[in-house]
């Protein structure tokens, strides 16, 4: 069946089972392999992306249900959040093995957009469905709060 | 994994040695590299032409370790996967500070699969010939090798500027990866000497820095060289492997481990569109797909009769039954013995008994295991974060059909491991390329592991039961007697030849309190239950249930003494002065000798703990609220001799803290009649930011000593040092994993 996808900004049409996930659609039909799998749940986060700016996951969300709206991988997040937040992640070196760090960048961006001065509790409430297991969650922490902070300084990002 | 025996030899030289590559190893090295990697470097005769400029010799300077490219890029040649420990990071700092490259022009790729050239020197002693990352080996083990080929990199660069110059070597400079002569004025940066360097002859010797001069090593602002890809979603694993044609595979093996493939049925598996060929492979049956979706939808439908004649059909429940009975008969192996246990402990006054349970452990790496194989007549590619390229390697030749030499093996960076990628038996590489295989080579195939298939797919850290009696005599001496119920990890497997001696599998009893403390009267001992449950190093593998054990016999000993924890620790680490230096730090930095403000279910405790030649204290302080377990701050002090990147370093700790904090409050896989009782992260719940401590507070042990482990040996301490924490709030003793104070509230009573 022919499903039309509109992912960062790019509008495709594929010809894929209606009930696959988002999430094998945007890494084995669209070649964007930023994007996670982890536990095809909506357990982990790994596969976050945005739709209409939303974080959502991505590993259980039909290509059906997507159609006509805007789908934002990690290759094209470009709003000022996402570019901070992944600014700070790369200068506090908060990656290890790197795996689910595309989900947590995606959630961080999506919280910053939504609260522009996050607090420990509320970045522990807004990240806790992305399972880091490097255990990065304290740079996570520091990096949001940096970003954060860069945000609101109206400074622009060092890199992203 | 790791295997205490072989720390002797791994990287005890001291890094003050000037230690040097004869010309002899190096021509080993290079011969070996094959390729055409490096043989216009070792032919006779072919230095610079006279009067030649940099630009008359432009080519690289190819050598086992590091290349240096006109580009002026310097890429370091990485025989350790990257499972996000650092190693592409640490490994490249130590080539550039020999080689005074800036940081800036510092470049990583993996190694082929090559030994002995790529073979993990710290298993030389034990006569293994592997080419692996374990063992928190890989920094101690490369730190003289690469030492020696950034320095012989350096000099051959000097003596290409001195020749091209005319000027005496010894007046060339090298700073920021620029090559300079003062006299002279003249300058010339790697990537323009890089092709006369390589016609230069490869020196005999070469001198190392003094470790006092380090300005790359010890750096505290050193980025990490993988940072950037990894925050933008371009880092390449397995799993982002994209071959033309290519096609994915999900494998459905036996319901309970031991089982077999008895016949199948794939008529409703076919007709799933996108579905490929359903075959048989040794470890079950593959569904290959056009993708991933269309391979799970056809694995759903697929019906498998199973042979289960020979698997095993116990549970937790009663495999622990058995293990507390062997804990507490007489049959068990004397792992060691000193002074006379018994007779100190019949006389003792008061005595601690305690039984401690620690259940199977998934590692759940983020990445789940994944691999892509492409198979022609005469060779087989292999991408993949390997962990055990020589296992791997024969693994998928022996699956195929080939010689391991046409095996050619990619390793990527891996998604995390925590152990589970290095299996003797190379389980995932031989799925792979056995359905490679059985599909003819026809396509590329790619094979993901599903959560569901991980958790539930063994390789656990064993199953553990420990019973001790302890006692502080009336000389104030200790003694204690511990058993050790729990599965080998390494009989059974090629390495067990090489490292079980006298039926003693070091990675089930090491780290145990004999080896930590100066004690009296000891009796370890270990009983080795039959189970068909398959078991692997898991992070820090025997430390994470004997360092438990022994870390809250020691703080109950210290209780019974009516003695501070850390004095009472320090009256027994005589003989073991670096777990005497990593504790007094953590505890100086924690404030341990101020008064803590217990009430309010606040407690802190302590724990120490060496393995892989590091040593790690932490101080952990706790709220109890009802029976929920909040750890609000961590003290972290590590001895790893020179840390070659402290951030890292830092970082490990912290990953080590998390991880080990995941199994003490959450980790736990259970088997009912066989069948694992967990699928997803649902069930098997590991530790999420909400309850990562606010603050870790990580301090490094100034050393001279070279590098020892980083990767694991931040682990082991945070569960005891939580379940002292623990205790010193409620008086409840958690002895058992993962930490249920409800139950151990009740056990108490």
């Amino acid at each position: 069946m022919s499903i039309k996808l509109t992912v960062n900004g790019e509008t495709r049409e594929l010809d894929i089972d209606p009930d696959m996930p988002l999430l094998w659609a945007i890494r084995d039909h669209l070649q964007l392999t930023g994007t996670k799998f982890g536990c095809g749940m909506a357990l982990c986060g790994a596969c976050t992306v945005h739709i209409d700016g939303k974080a959502t996951r991505s590993c259980v969300t039909p290509v059906s249900a997507v159609q006509g709206r805007q789908v934002t991988t990690i290759e094209g997040l470009s709003t000022p959040a996402g570019r901070a937040v992944q600014g700070s992640w790369i200068g506090l070196d908060v990656p290890q093995c790197g795996y689910c760090q595309s989900g947590q960048i995606m959630s961080a961006a999506a919280l910053l957009a939504a609260n522009p001065g996050p607090s420990d509790a509320d970045i522990d409430s807004a990240m806790a469905g992305n399972i880091c297991r490097c255990a990065t969650y304290v740079r996570i922490r520091s990096a949001i709060h940096q970003a954060a902070q860069q945000l609101s300084a109206g400074g622009r990002p060092a890199q992203g | 994994m790791y295997f205490r025996h072989i720390e002797a030899a791994t990287g005890k030289g001291g890094a003050g040695s000037s230690a040097e590559l004869t010309r002899r190893q190096f021509l080993k090295f290079t011969t070996l590299a094959g390729s055409g990697l490096t043989l216009g470097l070792l032919l006779p005769g072919c230095g610079p032409r006279p009067g030649a400029g940099a630009s008359a010799a432009a080519g690289p300077l190819a050598m086992p370790f590091v290349r240096i490219a006109p580009d002026n890029t310097v890429t370091v040649i990485c025989k350790h996967v990257e499972a996000g420990q650092g190693v592409w990071t640490g490994l490249p700092a130590i080539v550039a500070e020999e080689l005074d490259a800036s940081w800036e022009q510092m470049r990583v790729e993996s190694a082929p699969a090559q030994v002995p050239l790529y073979r993990n020197l710290a298993f030389d002693p034990l006569g293994a010939t592997a080419q692996l990352t374990g063992g928190s080996t890989a920094t101690a083990n490369s730190w003289q090798q690469l030492r020696a080929a950034g320095a012989t990199a350096r000099a051959m660069l000097v003596a290409a500027a001195a020749t091209e110059w005319g000027v005496p070597a010894g007046e060339i400079k090298v700073s920021q990866s620029v090559v300079a002569h003062s006299g002279t004025g003249r300058k010339a940066t790697f990537g323009e000497l890089a092709g006369s360097a390589a016609k230069q002859p490869v020196p005999a010797r070469v001198k190392l820095k003094d470790p006092g001069t380090f300005s790359i090593i010890g750096n505290e602002k050193l980025p990490r060289l993988d940072a950037r890809a990894k925050s933008t979603g371009k880092q390449q694993f397995a799993i982002d492997v994209m071959l033309p044609g290519m096609m994915s595979a999900v494998v459905m093996r036996p319901p309970r481990f031991g089982g077999k493939v008895s016949s199948f049925d794939a008529t409703r598996a076919k007709a799933v569109p996108g579905v490929v060929d359903v075959v048989q492979i040794p470890r079950g049956v593959a569904v290959v797909a056009r993708d991933m979706w269309s391979a799970k939808k056809g694995r759903e439908t697929l019906s498998v009769t199973w042979d289960e004649s020979a698997a095993e059909k116990r549970g937790t429940t009663e495999l622990l039954k058995e293990y507390r009975t062997l804990a507490h008969g007489k049959e068990a192996l004397t792992v060691i013995q000193a002074g006379d246990a018994d007779a100190a402990l019949a006389h003792a006054a008061r005595r601690v008994e305690a039984e401690f349970e620690f259940p199977y452990l998934a590692h759940a790496p983020m990445e789940p295991l994944t691999a892509v194989a492409r198979l022609s007549p005469h060779k087989c590619e292999i991408w993949a974060g390997c962990q055990f390229q020589t296992a791997d390697q024969a693994a998928a030749a022996a699956a195929v059909g080939l010689k391991p030499e046409q095996v050619s093996i990619n390793t990527l960076a891996a998604g995390g491991t925590f152990g589970r990628r290095a299996t003797p038996d190379s389980d995932y590489i031989s799925e792979v390329a056995s359905i490679a295989k059985a599909t003819g080579g026809k396509y590329p195939v790619r094979l993901i592991w599903t959560r569901e298939d991980d958790i539930t797919g063994g390789r656990y850290r064993p199953l553990n039961y420990h019973r001790i009696t302890a006692a502080i005599g009336k000389d104030g001496k200790v003694a204690l007697r511990q058993r050790v119920v729990g599965q080998s990890i390494l009989i059974g497997t090629p390495f067990a030849p090489l490292m079980v001696k006298n039926g003693i599998d070091p990675t089930a009893v090491g780290g145990n309190a004999a080896e930590q403390y100066d004690l009296a009267d000891v009796h370890i001992s270990w009983s080795q239950p039959q189970v068909g449950v398959p078991v692997l190093w898991w992070r820090s593998v025997e430390n994470t249930h004997m360092a438990f054990s022994k870390e809250v016999i020691i703080d109950e000993l210290a209780q019974i003494a009516g003695k501070d924890p850390v004095e009472f620790r320090l009256s027994l680490l005589g003989k073991h002065p670096r777990h005497a230096g990593a504790l007094r730090l953590a505890a100086a930095q924690a404030g341990w000798d101020r008064p803590f403000a217990t009430g309010k279910g606040r407690g802190r405790g302590v724990a120490v703990h060496e393995s892989f030649g590091s040593v790690v204290a932490q101080v952990a302080e706790v709220t109890v609220s009802g029976n929920k377990i909040r750890v609000d701050r961590v003290v972290c002090a590590v001895d790893c001799g020179i840390a070659v990147t402290p951030d890292v370093v830092r970082a490990q700790m912290q990953s080590g803290i998390g991880y080990g904090l995941s199994a003490a409050l959450y980790g736990k896989i259970t088997l009912t009649d066989g069948h694992v009782d967990q699928s997803n992260f649902h069930q098997y719940q590991v530790l999420r930011i909400n309850d990562m401590p606010r603050q870790i507070e990580v301090y490094i042990v100034p050393s001279t000593n070279s590098p020892s482990g980083v990767g694991e040996p931040g682990l082991p301490p945070i569960a005891p040092a939580v379940a002292n924490a623990v205790r010193a709030a409620t008086g409840v003793r958690l002895r058992t994993l993962p930490f249920d104070l409800a139950a151990a509230r009740g056990a108490k009573t």
